[in-house]
C-alpha cells in the first residue's frame, strides 16, 4: 500500500490543480462587453457605449485619459450601467492639449476598439493612469497593455496611427465643441449639459437615478 | 561553531534525503500555484494581475512571455509539477526520481538565469511573479544540491 501514495499523492495534487485552474478560468473570463454600435449617431459622429442602444437615459462622456478625475470616475460610471439597465453610457474622446499624452492613449483606446476591445482599454488606461503618465516609454507600454489583451500588437500599433484612428478622436473634439464640452470630464444627460458644480460621483448617480426614474434631473 | 547534518549513516543520510525532498515538494507546489494562476491569467486576457506595475505590464506583455502562442508560465507549471511529482516519488524512495528532479532543476535554473537576463538586458522590466518564481527556483535548486545522493543512486 505504501508504494502506491507517492502515486496517490501527484494524482490529486495534479486533479486539484487541473480543477482549480478551471474554476479561475471560468471566473476571470472575459465576457464581451454589451456594446452597442457605436456609430449610429444622427451625425455619424463614432461613440463606443454600455447599455442598450434603446436606453431611455443616455449619459454621454467626454473625456480625456489623462485627467485624473475622468480616472477616478471610470469605475462609478461602470457601476452605475451596471445598477441601472435602463442607462445607456457613450464615451467620446476629449484629449486636452495640455495632457502631452492624452491623444496616444486616446489613440490606444481607439486602436484596441478596432479589434472590438475598447472598453478592456479604455478601463486599463483609467486604471494604470498613475503608471502610463510617467512611463519613459508609453508606446511600448501601451503595445504591452494592448499584448495583455490579446489584441494582434502589430496592428495595433499600425492602428494608433492611422487615420481611421484619427478620424475618429478628431469627430469627438469636433462634437464637443459644437455641443460645447470645454473641460474633462463633461457630461451630457438626455442631451443636457450637466453643470461643473453638479459633477462629483454621488451628484452624477443621483441625476441618473432620477433620469431613470422619470422625473427631470435638477 | 556549525554544524551540519550527520550523514555518515545510511540511516542519516535517508532522513535528511526524506526531509529536503518533503520541502522541495512544498516549495514546488508553491511554484505550481503562481504558475497555473498565470497561465489561466494569460488566456483570459485579465490584466488586474499587473496592476500598478507597468514592469509587470512589459515583461508579461513582451514577446519573451509566450513560446508558440503558449505562456512561458504554462511551462513553468509542467515544470514545477514535474518538481513536484520527482521529489514526492524520490522522498517515498524512488531512486530513479532523483535523477529526473536533477535534470529538471537543473533545466529550470538554466532558464531562469536566461528570464532574469532577457528581463535585466532586453526589456530592462522586472516582473514581480517572475522574481517570485526565480526566487523559487533558486531554492529548489539549493534544496537539491544539498540532498545527498540516496543509497540506491549512489
Amino acid at each position: 500500500m505504501k508504494r502506491f501514495v507517492p502515486f496517490i499523492i501527484v494524482g490529486a495534487v495534479a486533479l486539484l490543480t487541473a480543477s482549480g485552474a478551471g474554476l479561475l478560468y471560468r471566473a476571470k473570463r472575459q465576457v464581451p462587453q454589451v456594446i452597442a454600435p457605436g456609430r449610429e449617431q444622427p451625425n455619424g459622429v463614432s461613440g463606443h457605449s454600455l447599455g442598450p442602444v434603446d436606453a431611455r437615459v443616455t449619459l454621454e462622456e467626454y473625456g480625456d485619459y489623462q485627467c485624473p478625475p475622468c480616472g477616478a470616475m471610470a469605475e462609478p460610471l461602470r457601476q452605475m450601467v451596471r445598477d441601472f439597465p435602463a442607462l445607456r453610457l457613450i464615451f467620446r474622446n476629449y484629449p486636452l492639449a495640455m495632457h502631452q499624452r492624452a491623444d496616444v492613449a486616446a489613440r490606444a483606446a481607439e486602436a484596441a476598439g478596432l479589434q472590438n476591445r475598447f472598453w478592456e482599454m479604455h478601463d486599463l488606461l483609467f486604471k494604470e493612469q498613475g503608471e502610463w503618465t510617467k512611463a519613459p516609454d508609453v508606446q511600448k507600454l501601451f503595445s504591452a497593455y494592448a499584448a495583455m489583451l490579446r489584441l494582434d500588437v502589430d496592428r495595433f500599433e499600425k492602428d494608433m496611427v492611422s487615420g481611421t484612428v484619427t478620424n475618429r478622436i478628431r469627430a469627438d473634439q469636433s462634437r464637443a465643441a459644437k455641443v460645447g464640452a470645454t473641460n474633462t470630464p463633461s457630461f451630457f444627460l438626455n442631451d443636457r449639459a450637466i453643470p461643473a458644480s453638479a459633477l462629483g460621483e454621488k451628484n452624477l448617480r443621483a441625476a441618473v437615478e432620477v433620469a431613470v426614474k422619470g422625473k427631470p434631473p435638477n | 561553531m556549525e554544524s551540519s547534518p550527520d550523514t555518515s549513516t545510511p540511516a542519516a543520510a535517508s532522513r535528511l534525503n526524506v526531509i529536503l525532498h518533503v520541502l522541495t515538494a512544498v516549495i514546488a507546489l508553491g511554484g505550481l500555484a503562481e504558475a497555473t494562476y498565470l497561465s489561466v491569467l494569460f488566456f483570459t486576457g485579465e490584466t488586474a494581475v499587473c496592476g500598478g506595475s507597468s514592469g509587470c505590464f512589459q515583461v508579461l506583455g513582451s514577446v519573451y512571455a509566450h513560446i508558440g502562442g503558449m505562456p512561458v508560465a504554462a511551462f513553468g507549471a509542467l515544470a514545477y509539477f514535474g518538481v513536484f511529482t520527482f521529489a514526492t516519488f524520490a522522498a517515498s524512495g524512488y531512486p530513479k526520481a532523483r535523477r529526473l528532479l536533477v535534470l529538471t532543476v537543473g533545466a529550470m535554473f538554466l532558464f531562469t538565469l536566461w528570464l532574469l537576463g532577457v528581463q535585466a538586458f532586453l526589456l530592462h522590466s522586472f516582473c514581480r511573479y517572475c522574481l517570485i518564481s526565480a526566487a523559487l527556483v533558486f531554492l529548489l535548486t539549493g534544496l537539491t544540491v544539498a540532498a545527498p545522493p540516496s543509497a540506491a543512486s549512489r
